[in-house]
């Protein structure tokens, strides 16, 4: 599956488009420890893909060279067909992917409202004086930012808690309120880090719906970390599982399921719990 | 050898003993900082404040005499006996224990698991709150302190080497109290290093700066370490008070050589006694040097900021100091 | 009129970004401003001009500025009074080598130039953070001060090693020197106040007061999300450098119009403005404003009671006062470590809501 040279269409019908981010032969180590080991994948146009594997297996860390936070010692990024040149996070931001984190990294000294506005920072192209006046295109931006951060809120079901800070929110709120900021910058591949970590079922069905929507409605590729064996099968159109760093499985939910690989080094464990 | 390069080295030994000086204050900060996580700004303001105790003590001053004069009228200075030295010196680490407590039970205790930054702005709040309290207690003119310490230069010292270099060269000039202060600070780290690594508490210590749960979950009481390093603290404040004191008197310009420390810490690690002293030795040599060489093309007086500029630019370059060890940043 | 928002409904977003979106707020401001510009000038003395409203007024820039970069960037300095002193002697030299030009313009200037000196020590801020970062403007502090103190150039090579600003006025008015009325030098200074605050409010409400607040709560996310992390940082220093710079101007030219450098601003400045936005409010221009104002009517409080009223020595109330500023300093980081600035809130939410709290 993952060598397919063009794009395919989906179960549900959804078609899948070129190439768009491509990983290859990434190697990342911290001094004597190897976290990714020479590890190839792809992520196309329209597509959700997730990454699976037990805990240290180097998920994070992927999601982490993606953004351009941790630089590999070894492999490239190929994004949108060109090499990619070692970025600095907030460069990455601008070409389009945006994230959220495993452990909610929010502002948490400001209102919801602001944490969202801050997706749109890169939107922002007034100067430092205009802003300071408020008057004109700063104000204007302002304004057209808000407008399409409304929407977000609108979209996430969040309007009433808009003005709250978000140190006051409780953990599944949070999560939804990063998913906003995350959608305010209207990626075009958006990175969830366990983004179902620690919710009950009914969290866990509000969030997947949401993951969905936003691919289904702003066409936003997807690629996301989880545990949840049965939301994974059920949202992602391709699974890579990882273990111990290195890539042992790659393809549909139901190649994955049946790759002996996976079953020895993952869904063994996970069925033993 | 020339003249010139004989004062060159003197100079650099010079620094060397001022350097000690500074490992001197840098050490309380250390202790503080690896088992709490606190950057105690008070620490200069401590070793001043220790200092004026002492002297205090050992004049047999009234505590806050001007506070009682100025509100009963009466007139009140000193109860007209005199500590001797040694009793003086333990009374002072009574009070600097019961500082300790005070600071943990009234301060740092309700700021538990606070950021960083605001311990250390709390700490700055410490250090006025001290100054003003030394002040009240015990008047905020300059005082001697008659520890019977040496003072002045090591004649043998000078009189052995004057013949190193031509007619233009006198021998060496090293402060004898420089030497004084340079044993004492060895036998503090000796006998600091020998306390964390052979005695209980010791231990406990370092398991809390390893890390504050599990050494809870082991059974270590915090509140108890964190009085015993801001008691640990206190003393080495007074040492370094004592040393500070002898030489140029007690005074509050004395807080403020002591914030020196500051960049030694930089340069050395805050959490690294070796990084420390060998921080305190470059910041030294260092400034003295600098303005040996420079000073005197630049109108003087470069110590005043040399130290920190230092610090600046060496961090810049290299942010988790000497010793520290490499920042991996996590998300 | 009662203190609602009930019934006042924002129909644009503008509306509803707008600094004070209480109607009542937006009066109350207006008020203040009139009674400010309109009335107080007519009742003012020198004793209140230069004990209360000038180091109010000076104070309130100078903690605006430090509060923008330490309260909305959280990047903590030690080098305020450094950074005033920049402000102060550029000013100086401005005025001695361009006398026909306007002061109001050299003032403006000076605020320049420190923003760029202070730019220039917060380069270092990239690599460095926390009370590292607080340390390292430390240097800025002391080596500023000594410049001062030892390059000539600055002062013009005065017998004294002083800088004193000589006359200058607006619309023929003297702003500056010894003939200055009391309420010309106020006038002064409020403009720039509610220019800076003006200024100060709209770039922390908009998407650079975001920039800042997203490195100052967890600056890695924020460089992940699109934040330049250096453009964010020096943004800051820059902006709060030259509110400082302005501050130290008047502070010099204005407030005391002679000034030697490591009285004026030495490195208890620096303290003394840090206490103000702790006091007043980490991250609030409102705290700034609160702060400057605690901490300039506290020496004249307790100098009245203790020595007007009590008879006792002045040294002896000075000491108290560093007692009082330290106790008050931990209280306020234990207690409401959003200052002032949050008991304010506080009222005003319990106002918004009463006499039905549910």
């Amino acid at each position: 599956m993952n060598d397919r040279q063009t794009g395919y269409v989906t179960e549900d019908g959804r078609q899948i488009g070129d190439v768009m981010l491509d990983l290859r032969d990434i190697t990342l180590r911290f001094g004597g420890v190897e976290a990714i080991k020479n590890i190839s994948f792809d992520i196309r146009e329209g597509e959700i893909r997730a990454i699976i594997g037990p805990n240290g297996a180097g998920k994070s860390s992927m999601l982490n060279v993606i953004s351009g936070f941790y630089v590999p010692q070894d492999g490239s990024v190929w994004f949108h067909g060109k090499k990619r040149a070692p970025l600095k996070p907030y460069q990455v931001a601008r070409q389009g992917i945006a994230r959220t984190f495993q452990n909610i990294a929010l502002f948490e000294g400001m209102t919801v409202l602001d944490n969202i506005m801050t997706g749109r920072l890169n939107y922002t192209k007034s100067g430092m004086i205009a802003q300071a006046i408020w008057k004109g295109k700063a104000e204007r931006e302002e304004t057209e930012n808000r407008e399409k951060v409304e929407r977000v809120i609108d979209f996430l079901e969040i309007q009433a808690i808009r003005k709250t800070p978000v140190g006051r929110l409780p953990y599944g709120l949070k999560k939804r309120v990063e998913l906003a900021r995350a959608l305010a910058a209207e990626p075009k591949l958006l990175l969830l880090d366990e983004p179902m970590a620690g919710m009950n079922v009914e969290e866990k069905e509000d969030m997947s719906r949401f993951i969905l929507d936003v691919n289904d409605e702003f066409g936003t590729t997807i690629a996301l970390i989880e545990h949840d064996m049965g939301v994974v099968m059920d949202l992602s159109d391709r699974v890579v599982v990882m273990d111990y760093g290195k890539k042992i499985g790659d393809g549909t939910p139901d190649e994955v399921r049946n790759n002996q690989a996976v079953i020895d080094a993952y869904l063994g464990v996970a069925h033993d719990e | 050898m020339s003249a010139d390069f004989l004062y060159g080295i003197e100079v650099v030994i010079n620094g060397l003993m001022a350097g000690v000086m500074y490992a001197l204050v840098a050490l309380g900060f250390v202790l503080i900082f690896k088992a709490s996580g606190i950057f105690n700004f008070a620490q200069g303001v401590m070793a001043l404040f220790a200092a004026l105790t002492l002297v205090g003590i050992m004049e047999g001053q009234v505590p806050f005499a001007h506070l009682i004069n100025a509100t009963f009228g009466t007139e009140i200075h000193h109860f007209g006996w005199h500590v001797p030295a040694l009793l003086a010196i333990f009374l002072t680490v009574g009070v600097m224990v019961v500082f300790a407590w005070a600071v943990q039970r009234f301060l740092f205790r309700h700021l538990v698991g606070q950021e960083p930054i605001i311990l250390f702005m709390a700490t700055i709040g410490l250090a006025y709150f001290l100054e003003g309290v030394g002040d009240l207690m015990w008047g905020s003119d300059i005082k001697t302190l008659a520890l019977g310490l040496p003072q002045g230069g090591a004649r043998w010292l000078e009189d052995a080497t004057a013949g190193l270099g031509g007619e233009d060269f006198y021998g060496f000039f090293i402060d004898k109290l420089d030497i004084v202060a340079t044993g004492v600070a060895i036998v503090l780290v000796a006998g600091l290093i020998a306390f964390s690594q052979y005695t209980k508490h010791g231990r406990a210590m370092r398991a809390v700066a390893d890390d504050h749960q599990a050494a809870l979950s082991v059974g270590i009481s915090l509140n108890f370490i964190w009085i015993l390093v801001w008691s640990l603290a206190g003393f080495v404040a007074l040492v370094a008070g004592i040393m500070w004191g002898a030489k140029s008197g007690v005074q509050f310009s004395l807080s403020l050589i002591a914030l020196k420390a500051l960049p030694v810490l930089m340069l050395g690690g805050f959490t690294s006694i070796p990084g420390a002293i060998v921080g305190g030795l470059i910041i030294g040599v260092g400034e003295k040097l600098f303005e040996f060489l420079i000073g005197p093309m630049v109108g003087g007086a470069t110590e005043n900021w040399f130290a920190y500029v230092l610090a600046l630019l060496f961090l810049v370059f290299r942010p988790q100091g000497l010793f520290g060890e490499k920042i991996i940043e996590r998300v | 009129m009662l203190y609602r928002e009930a019934g006042d409904y924002k129909t644009s977003y503008p509306a509803d970004s707008q600094t004070f979106p209480i109607a009542f707020d937006r009066y109350r401001y207006w008020v203040v401003l009139a009674v400010a510009f309109l009335v107080i000038p007519f009742f003012v003395n020198d004793y209140i001009v230069n004990a209360l409203l000038l180091p109010f007024l000076i104070y309130s820039i100078a903690a605006i500025g430090l509060n923008i970069l330490t309260g909305y960037a959280g990047q903590v300095s030690l080098g305020t009074g450094g950074f005033m002193a920049v402000g102060a002697y550029a000013c100086y030299k401005l005025m001695t080598a361009f006398p026909d030009v306007n002061i109001l313009i050299h003032v403006v200037l000076a605020g320049g130039v420190t923003a760029a000196v202070g730019t220039a020590f917060g380069l270092p801020s990239l690599r460095i953070k926390g009370f590292y970062l607080a340390v390292a403007t430390l240097a800025a502090q002391f080596f500023l001060v000594w410049l001062f103190n030892k390059v000539a150039w600055f002062y013009n090579y005065s017998a004294s090693g002083q800088i004193s600003a000589p006359e200058r006025t607006v619309l023929g008015i003297a702003v500056t020197g010894p003939n200055t009325p009391a309420w010309a030098s106020y006038l002064v200074c409020l403009v720039f106040v509610t220019i800076c605050a003006l200024i100060a409010r709209n770039l922390t409400r908009g998407a650079m007061g975001r920039q800042w607040m997203a490195i100052r709560d967890m600056d890695i996310a924020a460089e992940i999300i699109g934040v330049n992390p250096l453009k964010a940082k020096l943004t800051a220093f820059a902006v709060s450098s030259f509110f400082v710079g302005v501050s130290g101007a008047l502070f010099f030219a204005v407030y005391l119009g002679a000034v030697e450098v490591g009285e004026a601003f030495g490195i208890n400045k620096s303290f003394l403005v840090l206490f103000m936005i702790i006091i007043g409010g980490l991250g609030s221009i409102f705290g700034a404003f609160a702060g400057a104002a605690f901490l300039v009517t506290l020496p004249v409080f307790l100098k009245l009671i203790g020595v007007d009223l009590l008879g006792w020595p002045t040294d002896l109330v000075a000491h108290l006062q560093l007692v009082v500023v330290g106790l008050l300093i931990m209280f306020f980081l234990v207690k409401e470590p959003h200052g002032l600035a949050h008991l304010w809130r506080l009222a005003k939410e319990k106002l918004r809501l009463w006499p039905f709290p549910h």
